[in-house]
């Protein structure tokens, strides 16, 4: 299918060919869903909403729950206030959330919908919230939907009743899967730190069989919880693109100290978090992490002279991508292109991505590419301009692993194809051996793919 | 199943059955009030009561999506062309090779070509972006036709697709057609619609539309409304050409430029998926006076009545002979294995929603053919005329309902007992989670369903979910590991 990538790079300014990326609306939907008893709404066609509930469909294998306030022309032209009022009312009489989570669309926003305003003139019944996030598409990406959800739930619900602070950690995950929230939530519990994550998708989006369809299964960061997230003694924010904005404004609103950490994937970014809170909150670390540490050390000793000198391309969301290069360098893997869709310079910063990774690899002894608000088909074009060992990346990658008939590892957002990888961290100490696990096992299993009989080894 | 039913799929209708009134309405008790008009109980209201193919209730939990997305599956198998999204990443990111439409030659159909508005193109208007993006693709991929998709955004800021699609064609020397998809114009079937405005615009000789009577090759059909998946427009053309049809060309599955221009040449258009293509169809007749026949060949039953249909049409009796000996030759290869499967499935009950009401009448008799009854039924799209089909062939109590939303769905399921539900991506975990079996009839699917093979792989898919190992745990304990704890779970 991409036989027609051609190997010479031209600049090209009409768009995007094989996003690496998607839109906002879907990262809202998906941060919303990690609150309990919250009903997502995308205000807008109805399209939007059925592609996001779908593709969030395929990636985790659950049902996915939302409304819409199904936009036809004549909401387009006069507005859709009459549209959200109406959803407002319906949604809090049908399905009884105890919140609803509204996003804007591209189109909402063109239109210039004023959501606080008709927020604010709907009848939302005793008890019950409505809040709202602004995420045009036309913005940034679904890492930017997904940071911007999470301010919108800071904005609505974080309150600093309390003179002191209480000892307990504000845990903003970022675009993760609900295996990587659980491991998180492990790691800060085997430390004894009281913790509130919000959004949690865990319990949400890997909930278990039980013969019933919950609407809202048990899962989901408690509103109560996110409210008193503004009495915490600190935040810690995981991924500079998903997480930072939402700590910083829950730090200017509720006076709660902001750090913002890479996402803990690899041995060295679940260091810096254990010891973030260690030197907040307790004394000493647990013989039991220790003891998990000493396992990860233990794997890549075992296994590193399958990885040395290897070269990798790396692609997905940018918080994963600084996790994950600094995970493959100690690996003694070489990241040599590491691109993301998501554009660097719409939040806060700019264009730290590539500086960060770039640094990184300057640090290691290595040069590579690296792009923000890049797209497959230059990636594509990288890898044929210099052939790589392994490509690490979403579903999407399969293409460009079949084109150049390259090893692939699949990791991020979305993975369409496959199932189970939802539920198991790559976060953490163990994430990190699952990791191991995974890349070693992809190279090798191309190695005895490729082996000649008599070259075929036993043990390797 | 003995073999004297073989007669049943010899192209009789079989399915004729008188309606028995029974005064069982639908109780109102978690539905919306304004949804109750959209669903009905067979037996329990006239046929014609049925309320469809009206706007979704704002705030509700809809499984229909919108115009692009409509226009977008009907165009995406034109293998050859350049299909570019104009609009924000989102549209083109969830469309991305989402289609299980099979090619026999170019790829290019499965790339996502999007020219990624920004919100300075919102402002100051995407036109030039746009123009850019065309002239880079068309210099990279060499084609000769471009789709140039609207969306929501775009038709609200109001560029002007025809005029840049006009100029990039004169500067190309190609064909590059706007499709007017903006997502809130309308619902999926409005970008049916537009897609076969496109696909009108494409085929259109040079000089304008005429009827096209002399040198048309006599027994030459369009195939419409077959969009290849897994095939399935191959295994179809294969028995057409045993009967003695050519197909001139399939819109859209496996096509491409060259063929689709040749499609005023054929005598006739058969037609599946009539959700998509009836427009076509009716415009293509008063365009080049080409006659339509509704076919289709889903199921053993359909599949035998629409070979004989179309050698009806033609009215050569050695066609018939050959059309016959096909159907005879081919249910009796399947027969054993069908009843292999009747037998274990017989008795079962299964609960279909799905797109347009056309497959939803055929799954209705593809599960009959396998002993399997079906007890609620609904679509996004079908228009009035099939809910009555739908009404007729149901038995007494089946739920029947338009637009459904997942609590309706779930309700249902429970209620009438489903042990399988047939559906799209987003029913899928839905089903799952109320331990009833799934299978995907929808366009991103890689086993064809169509004819007699399709019978089979029909007859397969539901027999290995419904017959799973997995429901053991999943139905009885609930996934827990103490049975009695769930012991409320309604029996299956």
């Amino acid at each position: 299918m991409l036989d027609c990538t051609p190997k010479e790079i031209i600049k090209r300014s009409g768009g995007m060919i094989n996003p690496a990326k998607t839109c906002q609306p879907i990262g809202a939907m998906y941060a919303a869903l990690g609150i309990h008893n919250c009903l997502p709404h995308s205000h807008g066609s109805q399209g939007c909403c059925a592609y996001h509930r779908s593709h969030l469909t395929r990636h985790f294998r659950e049902p996915v729950m939302a409304t819409s306030s199904s936009f036809t022309e004549g909401a387009s032209v006069f507005g859709g206030g009459g549209n959200l009022k109406t959803a407002i009312k319906n949604v809090f009489s049908i399905y009884n959330p105890d919140v609803m989570a509204v996003h804007t669309t591209c189109l909402s926003e063109t239109i210039g919908d004023d959501l606080p305003s008709i927020i604010k003139g709907a009848e939302v019944p005793e008890g019950k919230l409505v809040i709202h996030a602004s995420t045009p598409s036309y913005q940034g990406s679904h890492i930017t939907g997904f940071s911007n959800m999470v301010k919108g739930m800071v904005t609505y619900l974080a309150k600093a009743t309390r003179d002191e602070k209480k000892e307990q950690v504000n845990i903003i995950p970022g675009f993760v899967n609900p295996g990587d929230m659980r491991e998180i939530k492990r790691l800060a519990g085997e430390l004894g730190v009281r913790l509130i994550m919000f959004p949690d998708t865990s319990g949400v989006l890997d909930s278990p069989m039980t013969g019933k369809f919950n609407m809202f299964p048990v899962g989901g960061a408690k509103v109560e919880d996110i409210r008193d997230s503004g009495n915490s003694k600190l935040t810690i924010a995981l991924g500079y693109y998903a997480s930072s904005d939402s700590a910083h404004l829950l730090e200017r609103n509720c006076q709660v100290p902001a750090i913002t950490l890479k996402t803990p994937i690899g041995i060295k970014a679940t260091d810096d978090f254990l010891m973030t809170l260690r030197s907040k909150f307790v004394q000493e670390i647990p013989n039991q992490l220790e003891e998990e540490r000493g396992q990860l050390v233990d794997v890549i000793t075992d296994n590193h002279h399958h990885f040395y000198g290897k070269k990798v391309a790396l692609f997905g969301d940018p918080d994963i991508l600084t996790g994950l290069t600094e995970f493959i360098l100690s690996l003694g893997m070489q990241p040599v292109h590491v691109l993301t869709g998501t554009p660097a310079g719409t939040l806060t910063g700019s264009g730290i991505f590539e500086k960060e990774i770039k640094e990184m690899l300057a640090a290691a002894g290595h040069e590579g590419r690296v792009k923000a608000a890049g797209d497959l088909f230059e990636l594509h074009q990288w890898i044929k301009n210099e052939p790589v060992d392994l490509l690490m990346g979403n579903t999407y990658g399969k293409y460009i692993a079949r084109a150049e008939d390259l090893p692939f590892v699949r990791v991020g957002f979305p993975i369409l194809d496959r199932g189970v990888h939802s539920y198991l961290p790559i976060v953490g100490y163990r994430g990190a051996m699952r990791l191991v696990e995974m890349i070693s096992d992809t190279l090798l299993d191309r190695q005895d793919r490729d082996a000649a009989d008599e070259d075929l080894e036993l043990v390797m | 199943m003995q073999l004297m039913k073989i007669s049943n799929w010899l192209c009789e209708d079989f399915f004729r059955r008188d309606v028995i009134n029974v005064s069982t309405a639908v109780p109102n008790d978690n539905l919306i009030m304004e949804r109750q008009s959209s669903i009905q109980v067979k037996g329990g209201q006239r046929k014609n009561q049925l309320k469809c193919d009206v706007e979704s209730i704002a705030g509700c939990v809809s499984q229909r999506a919108c115009v692009y997305c409509g226009a977008r599956v009907v165009l995406n198998p034109v293998t050859d062309a350049i299909h570019l999204v104009h609009g924000p990443i989102g549209c083109a990111s969830y469309t991305w090779d989402i289609r299980g439409s099979l090619s026999s030659g170019s790829e290019l159909y499965r790339n996502s070509f999007c020219t990624d508005l920004k919100e300075n193109d919102i402002i100051f208007g995407g036109e030039k972006k746009l123009a850019r993006a065309i002239d880079e693709l068309v210099e990279k991929y060499e084609s000769e036709l471009v789709f140039v998709y609207s969306t929501c955004v775009v038709g609200v800021i109001g560029d002007d697709l025809e005029a840049v699609c006009k100029t990039a064609a004169h500067k190309h020397g190609i064909q590059v057609l706007p499709v007017q998809s903006s997502g809130f114009i309308g619902n999926k079937s409005a970008g049916y619609r537009a897609a076969c405005d496109a696909l009108l615009r494409l085929i259109e000789p040079p000089g304008g539309a005429r009827p096209i009577n002399s040198r048309r090759p006599v027994k030459s059909v369009n195939y419409l409304g077959d969009f290849n998946l897994a095939g399935e427009a191959w295994i179809i053309k294969d028995y057409l050409k045993r009967i003695g049809v050519e197909v001139n060309v399939v819109f859209t599955g496996d096509s491409n430029y060259r063929d689709l221009k040749k499609a005023p040449e054929a005598s006739l258009n058969i037609m599946q998926c009539a959700g998509s293509m009836s427009y076509m169809a009716r415009r293509m007749e008063e365009l080049y006076s080409i006659p339509s026949l509704q076919i289709s060949f889903l199921g053993l039953e359909d599949t035998a009545a629409s070979l004989c249909k179309i050698a009806d049409f033609f009215g050569e009796p050695e066609m018939m002979r050959r059309a016959k000996e096909l159907i005879k030759e081919e249910t009796i290869a399947v027969q054993p294995e069908m009843e292999r499967y009747h037998e274990k499935l017989a008795g079962k009950k299964a609960a279909i929603y799905v797109g347009g009401g056309f497959k939803a009448i055929s799954l209705i008799k593809q599960f009959r053919e396998i002993g399997i009854n079906v007890v609620m039924v609904g679509t996004q799209t079908g228009q009035e005329e099939e809910y009555q089909t739908l009404h007729d062939i149901s038995d007494d109590g089946t739920v029947i309902l338009d637009d459904a939303n997942p609590s309706e769905l779930e309700r249902f399921m429970t209620e009438k007992g489903a042990h399988l539900l047939v559906g799209g991506v987003k029913e899928r975990p839905l089903a799952y989670k109320l331990g009833v079996a799934f299978i995907d009839h929808n366009h991103d699917r890689k086993h064809p369903l169509s004819g007699y093979v399709g019978a089979v792989n029909f007859a397969r898919e539901v027999y290995s979910t419904v017959c799973s190992p997995v429901w053991k745990y999943a139905r009885e304990t609930g996934g827990g590991l103490y049975a009695a704890e769930n012991s409320e779970l309604p029996e299956r």
